[in-house]
């Protein structure tokens, strides 16, 4: 081999069980053994805690349910004034229409409840601190797409409930003095929910939020793999030699399959005993179901909105609620700024116990919600 | 005895066992993707099979409003392939499936020329018969019968 002036890749062996052939003729152009070779050097840290490394893996699978099956719907669905038609006859008529349909929308149920674990097992794990405040910060805004993702998925069928959901939705920010006109103008597309609004956020659906969501989950996934996987705290204190690792490559990874296989299980099972329904047609003229509620994700919001508003009767009630709503948010996004000095190690009890409140506020709304429809 | 030294070396049986595994791993995976991908082509392929039932028809009765003038042609849809009814000079009533057997495209009647003519590729066909006078085309226009009653006029597969 002293003539040749291309270096050999030293473990192009461990790809490639013969000398030469295809494979051999792909390594050494694409560089698959380096790959391999790096993903044998990177390790998972190993503790009682590992369990809530797979949720961020279980958001990315439903995540690609939700392409996948969002695609096929594009076939067949057409916005503007034919919604509910469309989507009819994608649950009634095309074959296995009622399938794919029904995946799509129990995916994306799946998916908010998965973004949510990741977030609060990485807050409760202090996965925000330095080095990864960009991780933590671009999953938030990937979270609030999620949840833009859902309310504007969620009018496109045009039945009476996703028409009330999207009326009230919209109505609340339009109560913010100043916002009231852009919401008018620009995100409805007129004073009343119709043609016009299902039109546009169908394009926010299907085309701006994928555009904007995909670059940033590149970047969200690149600082997982520049950084790794956060310590929890408590295994942070230990002296390394008590730390146990696994390799990612094939170790991790093979665990994350397993993980996705049960997820897409569940995927499947839930979409098809449980198809997703479709209602009458939205209808401006008929008044609003009796028990109409949002989303479940939605709930612990609109459930602090009727709160606060039974307290601070009017519009100060409104502003008080999206006030407080609005602290959470800031305080999630200045959480790696607040809590900076605390090392590797340290606990931070006021972060915890924060988190705590947000989590235990949020649950309980919801359930608080429910129980009183 | 080589091979019951080959069936006995603890050493061969072992990868055979893991084969084994791998082919009936490989055997789930293919069953898993294919009850996956059924689902997916069937949603695909509905408009498809929707069609091909409704062209599955073996007449067509054009009402008498739609009948052409002598010497001039109408087009009609025999399922849902594009088809031509012609009533020529002398009286005689023909019908032809209008899809050229070239490349597809749908071809017209032109009676100063007395022809079908397809633009894509220049395929000319004979306006009585449906047989290639000239250009690219394999093979003739496929002919109906064509009956014709009191008011209108049944075109059927011959």
């Amino acid at each position: 081999m002293a003539t040749s002036s291309f270096p050999e890749p030293e473990a192009s062996g461990r790809v490639c069980t013969e000398k030469g052939g295809v494979c051999r003729w792909a390594d050494e152009r694409l560089g698959l053994s380096e790959l391999i070779e790096l993903a044998r050097h990177k390790r998972v840290p190993q503790h009682k805690y590992s369990f809530w490394y797979y949720w961020g893996g279980i958001s990315l699978l439903f995540f690609i349910v939700q392409m996948f099956t969002g695609i096929l719907l594009l076939v067949y669905y057409r916005a503007g004034k034919e919604a509910f038609e469309s989507v009819r006859q994608i649950t009634y008529d095309v074959d296995f229409g009622w399938l794919i349909r029904s995946a799509h929308s129990w995916s994306a149920n799946l998916m908010v409840f998965a973004v949510f674990v990741h977030m609060f097992s990485l807050l409760f794990m202090k996965a925000y601190r330095k080095p990864r405040e960009f991780g933590w910060w671009s999953g938030l805004m990937l979270l609030g797409m999620v949840m833009l993702f859902g309310f504007s998925g969620y009018l496109l069928p045009m039945d009476e409930l996703s028409y009330f959901a999207t009326k009230v939705g919209l109505q609340i920010p339009s109560m913010i003095p100043g916002l009231s006109g852009l919401v008018n103008d620009i995100v409805r597309g007129g004073s009343q929910v119709g043609e016009a609004t299902v039109q546009r956020f169908f394009a926010l659906h299907a085309v701006i939020l994928p555009l904007l969501f995909l670059p940033l989950l590149g970047f969200h996934l690149y600082l997982v793999q520049r950084h790794g996987n956060a310590l929890p705290p408590g295994e942070a204190a230990k002296p390394e030699a008590e730390r146990r690792t696994i390799p990612f490559f094939p170790n991790f990874l093979a665990q994350d399959l397993a993980m996705w296989l049960i997820a897409l299980n569940v995927v499947t099972i839930l979409a098809t005993l449980y198809p997703w329904d479709l209602g009458k047609p939205a209808d401006p003229l008929t008044p609003a179901p009796l028990g109409i509620h949002p989303e479940w994700y939605f709930m612990s919001q609109f459930q602090l909105l009727k709160v606060i508003g039974a307290w601070i009767p009017g519009f100060a009630g409104e502003i008080a609620g999206m006030g407080l709503f609005g602290a959470v948010t800031v305080f999630l996004a200045v959480i790696p700024l607040f809590d900076p000095s605390s090392s590797w190690g340290k606990r931070a009890r006021l972060t915890t116990w924060l988190g705590v409140l947000i989590l235990g506020g949020m649950i309980g709304l919801t359930v608080w919600g429910y129980a009183v429809l | 005895m080589p091979e019951s030294t080959a069936l006995n070396d603890p050493l061969l049986e072992e990868p055979r066992r893991r084969d084994l595994l791998q082919i009936g791993m490989g055997a789930v995976a293919v069953c898993y993707g294919a009850a996956l991908g059924y689902p997916v082509y069937r949603y695909l392929a509905t408009p498809a099979v929707r069609s091909r039932l409704q062209g599955e028809i073996s007449s067509v009765a054009i009402p008498e409003k739609s009948l052409p003038a002598t010497g001039a042609a109408t087009m009609f849809l025999f399922g849902t392939r594009s088809a031509m009814l012609i009533h020529h000079e002398d009286g005689a009533w023909v019908a032809f499936d209008a899809v050229c057997t070239h490349l597809g495209c749908t071809v017209g009647f032109e009676p100063q020329n007395h022809r079908i003519f397809c633009p894509c590729h220049g395929g000319t066909y004979d306006m009585k018969t449906g047989e290639v006078v000239a250009g690219p085309p394999p093979k003739g226009l496929a002919a109906f019968r064509v009956e014709v009653t009191d008011g209108h006029v049944i075109v059927s597969r011959t």
